[in-house]
């Protein structure tokens, strides 16, 4: 589920290009098509609990909650399996959020006698996200599934999570094998995010690109295709997982390279802290290869044709702390970086992200180097009680090598902040309401379209969250 | 498009200015009040000073408000009465912390459990029921919900938990062992609810309610595998608890006045060998015994045991309170 608001990353540097305004949007799409949060009344149907058992507020999940995920949507007693569900009973969520918002933009490209210009857009009006349709649970005792159809606002749909996953096997909660497109193991869930707007309703984290870069392929919030292996203690304390995937962002059809694939590993332990509650420490890392030699075809890419592939990686810590019932922090570091290849315009040519095909002999420009980044968000919850939970957020990232030397060093470097609530007027164990109040300010450094300066928006959202 | 005229910008601010007000007063209000507008009226449940001790750490009701309502209300109910809005589906109905009768005990029947006894029923959920594995827990979390869940029933207030049973040490299993608790499970009568064969399939079976009428089930000892639980633990230790104590508001009786701790061990060791699907010491006795269990000789004969506790109207002795 996805909001299509307008958004900076539709108008980028006129000195880019198209190249640039082409990878935004599709970034931009990628993540419009796969912010798809979670939350399933039918869970809590099937077992009789209230939402705010799995969730700290839905649809972000709390221990018990995450604990539940890695059993495979199973509380691990003898009611897992469905033959004890009646007959009837079909494991299906909709959600969606009708609302009200207000966008601003201050620099958007438009028409002048003379050229372009910029101006600032503002707009408001009611609206809807997309619609997820989740299905989950088990096919039997230790094996589940999850299939998760999702619209962007005009009812196109695509399949965000396809999976099916043999839970405990050999009786261990240790080992789970899970097959199929799924989100990888972020502590902090996108998919489950307190937050809607268009900004602020993803982790800029999950999504960087640097400016010029052609390499769409380690975006960890975005669903993934591949199979991963994961396990976990018996309380869930201590976690792992691995996963193999394709270097495809989770496209499905073979798009990209001919024999690219991706690594993503986590691992964290969690510490009972007394009255202050579990804290959890972990750890994240992605490395992978991607493409950025193709045959082409009139001069269009041949898709599946992706050769000379090139590293990326991306890695960084995270932390969860509590401190009593009421106020948590989580924290999320990354360190970024790209093959130079990717700096400088290489990479997903078939969505027209990149610009340059590594045909032989191709060499790189002198002195071009690897892109790198640093980032970090901090996303402190005030939990008033189950049903009223305040917001914030703050996440930065800072360039720390341009790909091209003499590109200013601050390019590309976003700061977004995020506050807000969502108040629960029911609390059952059927059915999800959440009126949602959310404001976001986000600014990028040298990215509007015409002046090649800052770039900032903000947007206010109010709506009913609301699933069944 | 030029950027926006100053009216309507200041218009939209204050459309939105207004519109958030009202709806976070209008919404957002009920949640500062005590209780949730879903749940009923604000109970009239007054949250006594109460506390657990479980080791080291002391437990407060106070402090498991938000977790009581967050985890345990939709089936217990806020006023602890089982009367949660989830509890018409569920079977078996959720415990009634007004009455103070517990199941898992390390208590006598009749007796209140310990703090430790409660503590335990949390962490460890109870198979064979909607009540989950509620070990992501702190301790603490769990000592306070042992507090909470005391302001329910005045007994709380009048009664000490009772003292926990003396678990001896489990003695050598053989096939003497097996074929005494085979003997015992015949003589006390159990097969009458749980079946010869402890497949919950005895005579009885279909007639047992608990404490409040609800139909119930004997266990079926055949379902039971390698990590098979019981509703009351896993361990040899703890099937030996249970037919010491009971389970109150069931059934199913205490033994602790009818046969001597050595013949309950005998009687654990049986039980297991019902269990035909699961790997344990029993079992491989029984099948170096090609299957059979012969019959009980008694070498040093002893005073008759007492008759068997005949659950009165196929209830728990701790039943109804």
């Amino acid at each position: 589920m996805r909001l299509w608001a307008q958004s900076h990353r539709c108008q980028k540097p006129r000195r880019v290009s198209s190249v640039l305004a082409a990878a935004f949007a599709l970034v931009f799409l990628i993540l419009g098509a796969s912010q798809s949060a979670s939350a399933l009344p039918a869970f809590a149907r099937k077992y009789g609990l209230r939402c705010s058992a799995c969730h700290e507020s839905w649809p972000m999940l709390n221990f018990f909650g995450q604990k539940f995920k890695d059993n495979g949507y199973q509380l691990m007693n003898d009611r897992d399996a469905p033959i004890w569900q009646n007959p009837g009973y079909w494991p299906v969520t909709f959600r969606i959020v009708p609302l009200w918002h207000r966008v601003s933009t201050n620099k958007v490209r438009v028409d002048s006698g003379d050229g372009s210009r910029e101006a600032k857009i503002t707009s408001s009006g009611f609206d809807l996200t997309g619609l997820d349709f989740h299905t989950g649970g088990t096919l039997e005792k230790n094996i589940s599934f999850y299939v998760l159809p999702s619209s962007d606002a005009t009812g196109s749909f695509h399949f965000e999570t396809v999976m099916a996953r043999l839970d405990n096997v050999f009786g261990s909660p240790w080992l789970n094998v899970k097959l199929g497109k799924f989100e990888l193991d972020n502590l902090l869930s996108e998919k489950r995010p307190l937050t809607l707007t268009a900004n602020g309703g993803i982790y800029q984290l999950y999504h960087f690109m640097p400016v010029g870069s052609g390499n769409i392929f380690g975006q960890i919030g975005s669903n993934q295709l591949g199979v991963e292996v994961m396990g976990h203690s018996l309380n869930d304390r201590t976690r792992y997982s691995a996963s193999l995937l394709s270097s495809n962002n989770g496209s499905v059809g073979l798009p990209y390279g001919s024999n690219s694939y991706s690594a993503f590993f986590t691992g964290s332990q969690a510490f009972d802290a007394g009255r202050l509650g579990v804290q959890r420490l972990g750890f994240y890392a992605m490395v992978g290869e991607a493409p950025t030699t193709w045959l082409t075809d009139g001069g269009a890419p041949v898709p599946g044709s992706g050769t000379g592939n090139k590293g990326y990686s991306r890695e960084g810590f995270v932390g969860q702390f509590y401190f009593g019932p009421h106020v948590d922090l989580t924290v999320v570091t990354q360190h970024g970086s790209d093959s130079a290849w990717f700096g400088q315009g290489y990479g997903d040519l078939i969505d027209g992200v990149a610009v340059n095909n590594n045909t032989p002999g191709t060499v790189l420009a002198a002195g071009s180097r690897a892109p790198t980044w640093n980032g970090v968000l901090f996303e402190p919850h005030y939990v008033y009680n189950p049903q009223l939970i305040f917001i914030g957020r703050y996440e930065t990232i800072r360039m720390s090598q341009q790909s091209t030397p003499g590109t200013p060093s601050n390019l590309g470097n976003i700061t977004s902040y995020t506050v807000g609530y969502r108040y629960n007027p029911i609390m059952t164990s059927r059915a999800g309401l959440a009126w949602h109040t959310e404001y976001n300010w986000f600014h990028q450094d040298g990215t509007s379209p015409v002046s090649n300066t800052n770039l900032t928006s903000s947007e206010l959202l109010m709506g009913f969250d609301f699933d069944f | 498009m030029n950027s926006l005229k100053p009216m309507r910008f200041i218009g939209a601010i204050f459309f939105t200015a207004i519109l958030g007000m009202v709806l976070a007063v209008g919404f957002a209000a009920p949640a500062f009040a005590q209780d949730a507008p879903d749940v009923g009226p604000t109970p009239p449940l007054v949250l006594k000073p109460m506390e657990s001790h479980i080791g080291n750490i002391t437990g407060h009701a106070a402090a498991a408000k938000s977790d009581y309502r967050r985890y345990c209300a939709g089936c217990h109910g806020d006023l602890g009465d089982a009367n949660g809005e989830n509890a018409v589906w569920l079977d078996p109905k959720p415990r009634d912390f007004t009455s103070a009768t517990f199941k898992c005990r390390s208590t006598l029947t009749g007796t209140l459990p310990t703090d430790e006894d409660l503590y335990n029923t949390i962490q460890r959920g109870i198979t064979n029921s909607n009540m989950p594995i509620w070990n992501t827990f702190t301790r603490q979390q769990r000592a306070d919900l042992v507090a909470y869940i005391k302001i329910f029933s005045p007994r709380w207030d009048k009664e000490k938990a009772g003292d926990p049973i003396k678990v001896p040490a489990e003695p050598p299993v053989t096939i003497d062992s097996i074929a005494h608790g085979k003997l015992l499970f015949t003589k006390l009568e159990c097969w009458k609810c749980h079946g010869p064969a402890g497949k919950g399939d005895g005579p009885s079976s279909g007639t047992l309610t608990d404490s409040k009428d609800n139909p119930i089930r004997p266990y079926n000892f055949a379902l039971g595998k390698d990590d098979s639980r019981f509703k009351c633990g896993s361990t040899n230790q703890d099937i030996y608890k249970i037919f010491m104590t009971g389970v109150d508001g069931t059934p199913m009786p205490s033994f602790a006045d009818v046969i001597q701790p050595n013949d309950a061990w005998d009687l654990v060791h049986f039980l297991r060998t019902l269990q035909i699907n699961r790997h344990g010491k029993e079992n491989e006795i029984l099948s170096a015994a090609h299957g059979v269990i012969p019959p009980y000789v008694d070498k040093n004969p002893a005073p008759a045991a007492a008759p068997a506790p005949a659950p009165a109207d196929n209830k728990s002795p701790g039943g109804g309170q």
